[in-house]
């Protein structure tokens, strides 16, 4: 027999992870919205990668003679596993059911499956783009990779935890106490986000200069449907980072479905409103950011990750010498 | 009534692992013998006694002395749950190599494969007695056996010069270890006289915090010259790549694990008594260690052309993870926290048998594409998933698991591990509360590192554009090679996905290590939680239906709502009409980012084409500092002073008679 409160849980977490999957691109649709804005351009609308997607799954795929099965499965699985990480990240409610399967770790370790494919997917045509950003993508991944599970220590030191419902209800219920160990946490998470993103000033989404590509090179070969899920899976990717951001760093007015069980009719809509308020000021700040940043050099951006990492390692360690 | 204990079953086993070595040194006229025989029969034994293993890890320890060895100093054996923890270990890997091998060693000639397949059985045999020997003597037999089987082995190919001195360099490290293991015994045995050689009478001995030291200190430098701990590591990316690929899938798989296991044996058992508050050092000593070592072995892998030195640079890595995970079980053991300590001995053992597997499993996938393309340099094959198929989705399983990604076994143990980290805090000792943070991100970055190797080694191997003009012929791997590569990947896979079954079982062995299991928090198969529900979890399970899943749904949608239509053309590459199979990234290309970064690390010597150059060409070496800044050195100070000792030399036999007779009027002065 399920309780109320189980099924009750299921439900909402099919509800979070299609309306993240609905959602994610109109997210990136209104970062370049807003960026268009600030570049006083009119912008082509935020619903405009809807449009592209739809554009994509009518087209022919067209692929390189030899391209083998990693390379038709990796968007698939980079699909998949996106979809898997915004199921597990509490974004609108806390308790969902899916979220003891994978804690933090594993979390970062379903990041680092989706990338490793990505990479092996662009190595496989044997183009000098495509070695090219896999190399770049790996170079960056593996110093933002160390900081981004640093950061995750830091918020599962403080909360005895590394389930992420647990973390947000540690951090949550500490109403607006500054941890010191959290601010550094949080400034090498801004890094690691627009690193692991390909945002500036690492990568840039806009550009297809051969030099400066990082994510854009490695799926030069894509076309029609495996080109939309891929890039379905970044606007997920992007979804699902701002949204590990806000549960650290901003968890309030999150829906627990324990204390929901009596009056969920007024707390899910105020968590959703919550999150959208706090979406659509995250999206503006990215644009923000990305207008005021100059892309760096790709030799600047192992200094620029290896602050992330030591800023992050320093956040833990203020943890275990002050206790908070 | 007596009944069978599972050491008995064991000893029979090794004893005919012995009999099949000989028989194929006997069968040596008839090659296709042992290749269809003794080799399948080996792999059948091997499977046998890691069964024995398994029916021994829940019985009481049992003990037997062997009617052998010298008058008055029998041999004696046991078989304890640590013993048969790394039994399973050993004959779970080497059923795959075995396999692997009899397909693998078909074309080669009479009297060598004779001659190996003794060395190969007697190899695997001595490390089944290493693991269960229960005195100093049976134990410095075996290990000695160990070293020496294996050094034949790495040297089959004794014509090349190269791996003549591969497999000196190998011998000679080995035996400064042996000696050292030699020297840490003795001191455990404290002066008791003869008869207090055995294990349990080291158990027994008292020593002083000092001696102690003194034994640890000697047996991690003794089992680090053969698990790889810098700054010891030298010998294993120069005899791995020269071995036959099995054997270096054993070297690296299995006899490593050796090494590991003889350092659980000295500190957890025989100076379990010396093991207190004091000795926190220890701990931290192998921690560090640990992780420069880690770091290291997976920075140099990074840089690697060929692909059997970078996979053995990677085995250096491993062998860190592993010493770390032992620090901390050191720190948490001396400290009280019992549960703590099972915690990261769990990770530790878990990630040798996963080593054990993806390693042996990507060192025998070597062995099959170098039979198939006749090269080791990553940097002239590519695009073999196209022809290779069978070997390309194997490897793939051990590279997916050996970058700790989940849901394959890699992930598990590295999971354990930094759970270990982060419960941590609260130990009585502010200095090592400090260390642990650093730590835990050295361990991250060497994974994430890791990650970055595996894309290359398997990047540049299978996927791309065939390089060069030698891969028309490759072939796939055949029946048999493709059934050992198949175990192991299989292993791979089960145990990442059967975590909670495999943490219960090695509870029987922390239990007895440190006294305490690790249990779940949960009674259920489907997720993992060491301590607590709350704490932490993992479901691999759950994961891997997940991403399936939505895999197949997508898939299904998009297929139903809009079309499957597919079209093959040309690369695009931006539209460059130009594309040669050269333009790709080598392995050089690949590891340049990480030589660069980390470039104070290595000694690099590189030559850069003239502009104008007709036939250019580029040279680039990584190399190791150490060897230039300690081997080098070492060996000039051994030469210095082997010349003085010349001086007293010289071959003359009326000189030396006078030696005699000098001496002889000094003894009599004395007299």
């Amino acid at each position: 027999m399920m309780s109320t409160n189980q099924a009750l849980g299921i439900l909402l977490q099919i509800y979070q992870s299609l309306l993240v999957v609905a959602l994610a691109p109109l997210l990136t649709g209104w970062v370049n919205q807003c960026r268009a804005w600030l570049q006083n351009r009119s912008g082509p609308g935020v619903m405009q990668p809807y449009r592209t997607l739809r554009k994509l799954f009518h087209k022919d795929a067209v692929m390189a003679y030899n391209a083998s099965l990693l390379f038709r499965a990796t968007p698939y699985i980079r699909f998949g596993c996106m979809w898997l990480a915004a199921a597990i990240i509490p974004i609108i409610a806390v308790d969902l059911p899916f979220s003891p399967a994978a804690d933090v770790i594993a979390l970062v370790g379903v990041f680092a499956l989706a990338r490793v494919f990505i990479a092996l997917a662009a190595m496989d045509i044997g183009t000098a783009f495509g070695t090219l950003g896999a190399r770049r993508e790996m170079l960056v991944s593996f110093l933002a990779e160390p900081a981004l599970l640093m950061v995750f220590f830091t918020a599962s030191m403080i909360s005895h935890s590394t389930q992420l419902p647990r973390i947000v209800e540690a951090l949550a219920q500490h109403q607006f106490v500054l941890y010191p160990s959290l601010a550094f946490a949080g400034l090498a998470f801004l890094i690691v986000l627009l690193a692991e993103n390909a945002r500036i000033p690492v990568d840039n989404p806009a550009t297809h200069l051969e030099l400066t590509m990082i994510h854009e090179a490695m799926i030069l070969e894509y076309s029609a449907r495996h080109l939309a899920l891929v890039e379905w899976a970044s606007s997920l990717k992007l979804f699902a980072y701002i949204a590990i951001g806000i549960a650290l760093f901003l968890p309030y007015g999150i829906a627990e479905v324990g204390a929901m069980a009596g009056n969920w009719g007024s707390a899910l809509p105020l968590a959703i409103i919550a999150l959208l308020v706090k979406l659509i000021l995250a999206g503006a700040a990215l644009a923000l950011l990305e207008a005021l940043l100059a892309k760096m050099r790709i030799f600047r951006a192992p200094e620029f990750l290896g602050t992330a990492f030591l800023l992050a390692v320093l956040g833990l360690l203020i943890h275990f010498l002050l206790g908070a | 009534m007596v009944g069978i204990f599972p050491l008995d079953i064991a000893d029979a086993i090794i004893v005919s692992l012995m009999a099949l070595g000989l028989m194929g040194l006997a069968l040596q006229h008839s090659p296709h013998l042992i290749t269809n025989i003794i080799f399948p029969l080996g792999a059948i034994a091997s499977l046998a006694l890691a069964a024995t293993g398994f029916w021994a890890l829940g019985e009481p320890v049992s003990h037997t002395v062997l009617p052998l060895g010298l008058p008055g100093l029998p041999l004696h054996l046991s078989l304890d749950p640590l013993s048969a923890f790394f039994l399973i270990l050993l004959g779970g890997a080497s059923f795959g190599v075995s396999i692997f091998s009899a397909g693998y060693f078909k074309s080669m000639p009479g009297n060598t494969l004779g001659l190996l397949c003794l060395e190969y059985h007697l190899f695997l045999a001595s490390m089944a007695l290493v693991l269960l020997a229960d005195d100093a003597y049976m134990f410095m037999v075996a290990w000695e056996t160990m070293a020496l089987s294996s050094y034949f082995l790495v040297t089959t190919d004794h014509h090349v010069p190269d791996i003549r001195k591969a497999g000196f360099l190998y011998l000679l490290i080995a035996h400064v270890g042996a000696i050292a293991i030699l020297l840490s015994f003795g001191v455990m045995q404290g002066g008791h006289g003869i008869g207090a050689y055995t294990f349990a009478a080291m158990r027994e001995a008292h020593l002083s915090a000092f001696w102690a030291s003194v034994a640890f200190l000697l047996a991690l430098f003794g089992f680090g010259a053969k698990a790889g701990l810098l700054p010891l590591h030298v010998w294993l990316p120069e005899a791995h790549p020269a071995a036959p690929s099995p054997v270096s899938a054993l070297m690296s798989g299995i006899m490593l694990k050796t090494a590991i296991y003889g350092i659980l044996r000295v500190t957890f058992d025989l100076l379990a008594n010396s093991l207190n508050g004091q000795q926190w050092w220890w701990g931290v000593l192998a921690l560090a260690l640990g992780l420069i070592t880690a770091i290291f072995g997976v920075m140099f892998a990074a840089v690697q052309g060929d692909m059997k030195r970078l996979l053995a640079y990677s085995s250096i890595e491993n062998i860190g993870l592993l010493l770390v995970g032992i620090g901390l079980a050191i720190i948490f053991h001396v400290y009280g926290k019992d549960t703590l300590a099972a915690l990261s001995l769990t990770a530790t053992l878990y990630h040798s048998l996963n080593h054990a597997f993806f390693k042996s499993l990507l060192f025998v996938g070597t062995g099959s594409i170098l039979h198939a393309t006749g090269e080791r340099n990553m940097g002239r094959m590519g695009g073999l998933i196209h022809q290779m198929p069978w070997v390309a989705v194997l490897m793939l399983v051990g590279v997916l698991s050996i970058s700790g990604l989940p849901p394959f076994n890699g992930f598990v143990s590295e999971w354990l591990l930094l759970q270990a980290f982060l419960l941590s805090p609260g130990l009585p000792n502010s200095y090592i509360n400090m260390l642990i943070p650093v730590a835990a991100g050295v361990i991250a970055l060497a994974a994430a590192l890791a990650a970055y190797v595996m894309v290359k080694f398997y990047g540049v191997i299978f996927l791309g554009q065939t390089r060069g003009e030698v891969r028309e012929h490759a072939h796939d791997a055949g029946i048999r090679e493709r059934i050992g590569l198949s175990w192991l990947a299989l292993a791979c896979v089960v145990l990442g996905l059967a975590p909670v079954y495999v943490v219960r079982q090695l509870d029987l062995v922390t239990q007895m290590l440190v006294g305490k299991g690790l249990g779940n928090a949960t009674p259920g198969w489907l997720f993992l939680a060491p301590v607590d529900m709350e704490r932490a979890s993992y479901s691999p399970v759950f994961f891997l239906l997940a991403v399936l899943g939505v895999m197949l749904v997508t898939a299904l949608v998009v297929h139903y709502f809009y079309h499957g239509r597919l079209r093959r053309g040309p690369a695009w590459d931006c539209g460059y009409p130009e594309q040669t199979s050269r333009m790709q990234d080598t392995a050089e290309g690949f590891g340049q980012p990480i030589r660069r970064i980390f470039e104070p690390f290595f000694r690099i010597e590189s030559e850069l084409p003239d502009a104008f150059d007709t036939h250019p060409r580029y040279h680039g070496r990584s190399e190791d500092r150490l060897w230039y800044a300690l081997y080098l050195p070492i060996k000039r100070i051994t030469e210095k002073l082997s010349s003085w000792a010349s001086l007293l030399q010289h071959g003359r036999i009326h000189l030396y008679l006078t030696y005699t007779f000098v001496t002889l009027l000094v003894l009599l002065a004395f007299v």
